[in-house]
């Protein structure tokens, strides 16, 4: 079997998961072979990057409807990571989300500004059943052969 | 939400008693710090020594409450940031707006 690990998780539309998909991706992190790198700084920022994502598609996307659910695909290959966080909503345009750095004193407008720092690529689109938001961050440089 | 509140003349300390502090629990803490600026006390101390994770909505709690205190001309710090979350301060620039100390002791010695 190639090298390469892949998650589907559905959960119910509520943050109290928020810990549980969070926890996911921190052990992750510790399953990458020969990462030379800050094992516990990409710990949290995979835990953090995945609460943000997951928090928008809750809230915002899906509106605290409880009848409605969220999914977390994640891929993890050697040089890279991939998260898929599938909504049930209308979307929102995350153009329209301040991507530069928030003024410090808002209490607002942070989650979209992390993840956009933390990862390497970002993007949502419309799929079958409502939006995907798809986060890729690349490990190559951070792996020793 | 598991908070412990202590009390030294007017200042309050609040430590959190959670690993987390997320979208899922940061509207307790937000409601709780109203809830002590309405009882006209405003000299708070936030003692994160517990605190190993934070996203954007605990971040976003503690700062309103910062805004709140200082409309009400008094002042919300922190204290016991562990590595990763005073990085989140860092990566947020909020470590410029919070005055944080290492431990609650000298949080409340500085008022």
């Amino acid at each position: 079997m190639k090298n390469q690990l892949e998650m589907d998780i559905k959960v119910p539309n509520q943050t109290q998961y928020l810990g549980l998909i969070g926890k996911i991706g921190e052990d992750i992190a510790y399953t990458l072979k020969n990462f030379k790198d800050n094992r516990d700084e990409l710990a949290y920022h995979i835990n953090l990057v995945l609460t943000e994502a997951m928090a928008n598609a809750i809230k915002h996307a899906n509106q605290n409807d409880p009848n409605k659910e969220v999914h977390i695909s994640i891929n993890v290959s050697q040089n890279n990571l991939c998260i898929k966080v599938y909504d049930q909503g209308q979307g929102f345009d995350i153009r329209e989300v301040n991507i530069v750095e928030p003024d410090p004193t808002k209490d607002h407008g942070r989650g979209v500004f992390l993840i956009h720092t933390l990862m390497d690529s970002v993007s949502y689109t419309k799929c079958e059943h409502g939006h995907v938001l798809e986060m890729n961050k690349s490990f190559e440089s951070s792996i020793e052969n | 939400m598991q908070v412990t509140m202590e009390e030294h003349g007017q200042i309050v300390t609040l430590k959190i008693e959670e690993e987390r502090l997320d979208a899922h629990n940061s509207n307790e803490l937000k409601v709780q710090l109203l809830n002590l600026f309405e009882e006209g006390k405003v000299k708070i101390v936030i003692d994160l020594a517990q605190v190993r994770f934070i996203d954007s909505s605990g971040l976003g709690a503690l700062v309103s409450g910062y805004k709140n205190a200082s409309s009400r001309e008094g002042v919300l710090k922190l204290c016991g940031l562990q590595t990763q979350v005073k990085s989140m301060f860092e990566l947020t620039r909020l470590h410029r707006v919070f005055e944080i100390f290492p431990n609650s002791e000298d949080a409340q010695a500085s008022y």
